[in-house]
């Protein structure tokens, strides 16, 4: 049967490969301390294999990310000048290509819902074709994997290193911000681990009027809002609000749908992002970008949007999750 | 309570604009030891960490071919796609920017538009010369901040309300990976995302009513700065092509 930790390996190649490549670029200043970060993070990705099995220990990992941490912390990593693509290669390739152009970009998504939804269902003998619970990853993964063949194929780019090189380009831009998503996953399980959610959980009990569904679906949804906007990301604050309320009292002692009271909490919390400065990537720098004289211009237009679409999911998750 | 530090070094961290992963990692090292856990059980909380949430960073496996493809022209091509609708007015055209917007997102091609990529240098100057068309070329400041500030918040709300629909981004990952290892529940990652569908559904209605309602607002502003609102052009002959 197809597994996931495949796919984490090729994760972590081309993490190495992009290491490699950094660490050959001479017009990256900052290319050794660039390359030692892509290079353990690809090490990681595959160390963590075993870490998962327990077959080696995990505090090697953790060792690994905090250097990682360190590295960010001292300035070490830095961005070569891979041209980004000119303005004649993309009118000539529009010019050539046109709407043709989507069809990879397309191809993922449509291989991701076969694999959910089709292959999922597909046993070998006694075993399912895909790893269980992970049938969306490995979608994922065959779709990339596909979609480069199609690309290649249809565009004929001169490398055949090409889509590496620009994998490597767009993931100098994204930077450290590639990793932030695993660490705040990584944080909101220490917290849970500290106990965090439970004192926040005992702090609303506290608010919460007894066995109130509506008023456990308000303070979920609003507490969602709240710490998304303090914390400027509702990654953050999921772990914490779904450790004090989401999962014990939603889940556990209404008897919600898990499914819907996550996924519908998630945008509660993205409704706080629309409100916070401290999502400076979705709120400041639009108006940077347009050079606005009122940095907060687009939280102002976007506050009255948020409000009725907050009251919405807390309307949506009453009805729908119980 | 003691715990509760953690929280607010995060707070305290990012209100400081300190870089977010190093804010990360310090405020879990502290919240570790304010839980009474030893070194090296920490070091183990990030590894084990690291490990169980691998699945949230799956998404690079698809950058090689959007970096391809984007060098051969793939913004150019959605550009001269969008560029077609250039007889709206501004809050039409936002609306309609939107939609094209949530439902790219919702396909899982959130990452390849954006602030910098479209808005910028596409959508803002086709709304400003909507509205060009409609006030006249002496638009006053606080109509172009305005016509700005909403040109950003379709894009943002777009994206936002959009891309969870589509199984793979961060989000979905990170409730499915947080939850089954926490709890050990066995969620379904597509199933979570179907449930974002009516969220969906609202933020396309709420925000598209106020886009909608961004022309007469505008109407207004133009009337008060003493503008003559010119009538709507009429209808592009070659719509139909």
């Amino acid at each position: 049967m197809i597994k996931v930790e495949w796919f984490y390996w090729l994760c972590g190649a081309i993490f190495i490969a992009v290491a490699a490549l950094t660490f050959a670029d001479a017009t990256n200043a900052r290319r050794h301390g660039s390359g030692a970060f892509w290079g353990l993070l690809g090490g990681a990705f595959i160390y963590s294999t075993f870490v998962v099995h327990k077959t080696a220990p995990a505090w090697v990992l953790g060792l690994a990310v905090i250097v990682m941490a360190l590295l960010v912390a001292t300035g070490q990593l830095g961005r070569g000048e891979t041209p980004g693509p000119t303005r004649a290669e993309q009118e000539g390739g529009a010019d050539r290509f046109g709407n043709r152009l989507f069809v990879p970009a397309l191809t993922i998504p449509v291989v991701v819902i076969i694999f959910a939804v089709g292959l999922a269902k597909i046993h070998v003998g006694d075993e399912p074709l895909l790893e269980k619970s992970s049938e969306t990853l490995i979608g994922l993964g065959v779709a990339s994997i596909l979609a480069v063949v199609i690309a290649f194929v249809m565009l004929r780019p001169k490398s055949p290193l090409a889509p590496l090189q620009e994998g490597r380009r767009l993931l100098e831009a994204i930077g450290w911000a590639a990793v932030l998503p695993q660490m705040l996953a990584t944080l909101g399980q220490l917290f849970v681990a500290a106990g965090v959610g439970d004192q926040v959980g005992r702090i609303t009990k506290n608010v919460l009027p007894d066995n109130s569904l509506i008023g456990s679906v308000l303070v979920y949804c609003v507490g969602m809002a709240l710490f998304t906007i303090i914390m400027g990301n509702a990654f953050g604050a999921f772990p914490i609000m779904t450790a004090a309320i989401g999962y014990p009292v939603l889940v556990q002692h209404f008897g919600g749908n898990a499914a819907a009271v996550f996924a519908i909490g998630m945008l509660a919390g993205f409704c706080g992002t629309l409100c916070t400065p401290m999502a400076a990537n979705f709120n400041i720098v639009p108006a940077a970008l347009l050079e606005m004289k009122d940095k907060y211009g687009p939280i102002k237009a976007q506050i009255p949007t948020a409000i009725p679409l907050l009251a919405c999911n807390v309307a949506l998750m009453y009805f729908l999750a119980f | 309570m003691l715990v509760l530090i953690g929280v607010l070094l995060v707070v305290i961290g990012f209100a400081l604009r300190l870089n977010p992963l190093v804010v990360v990692t310090v405020a879990g090292i502290i919240t570790g030891f304010l839980g009474k856990l030893s070194p090296v059980e920490i070091l183990n909380a990030f590894g084990n960490g690291f490990a169980t949430s691998r699945s949230v960073t799956l998404f690079i496996l698809v950058l090689p071919v959007i970096g391809l493809i984007e060098r051969f022209g793939l913004q150019e091509q959605g550009r001269r796609l969008i560029s077609r609708l250039a007889a709206l007015t501004t809050g039409r055209l936002l609306l309609l920017y939107q939609l094209i917007r949530q439902v790219s997102s919702a396909l899982g091609l959130a990452t390849i538009n954006g602030p910098a990529a479209l808005v910028r240098p596409l959508i803002y100057p086709m709304a400003e010369g909507a509205a060009e068309r409609r006030f006249g070329r002496a638009l006053p400041e606080a109509m172009r901040e305005k016509v700005k500030a909403y040109s950003a918040s379709a894009d943002t709300v777009g994206q936002f309300f959009g891309e969870d629909i589509f199984v793979a981004i961060g989000s979905i990952l990170l409730i499915t990976g947080f939850v089954d290892t926490t709890y050990h529940l066995k969620l379904d990652a597509l199933n979570v995302a179907l449930w974002a569908i009516p969220t969906a559904i609202c933020a396309y209605a709420i925000h598209g009513t106020r886009l909608f309602l961004l022309d007469r607002r505008l109407d207004r502003m133009a009337k008060e700065a003493g503008l003559i609102t010119r009538p709507p052009e009429p209808e592009a002959q070659e719509a139909g092509r």
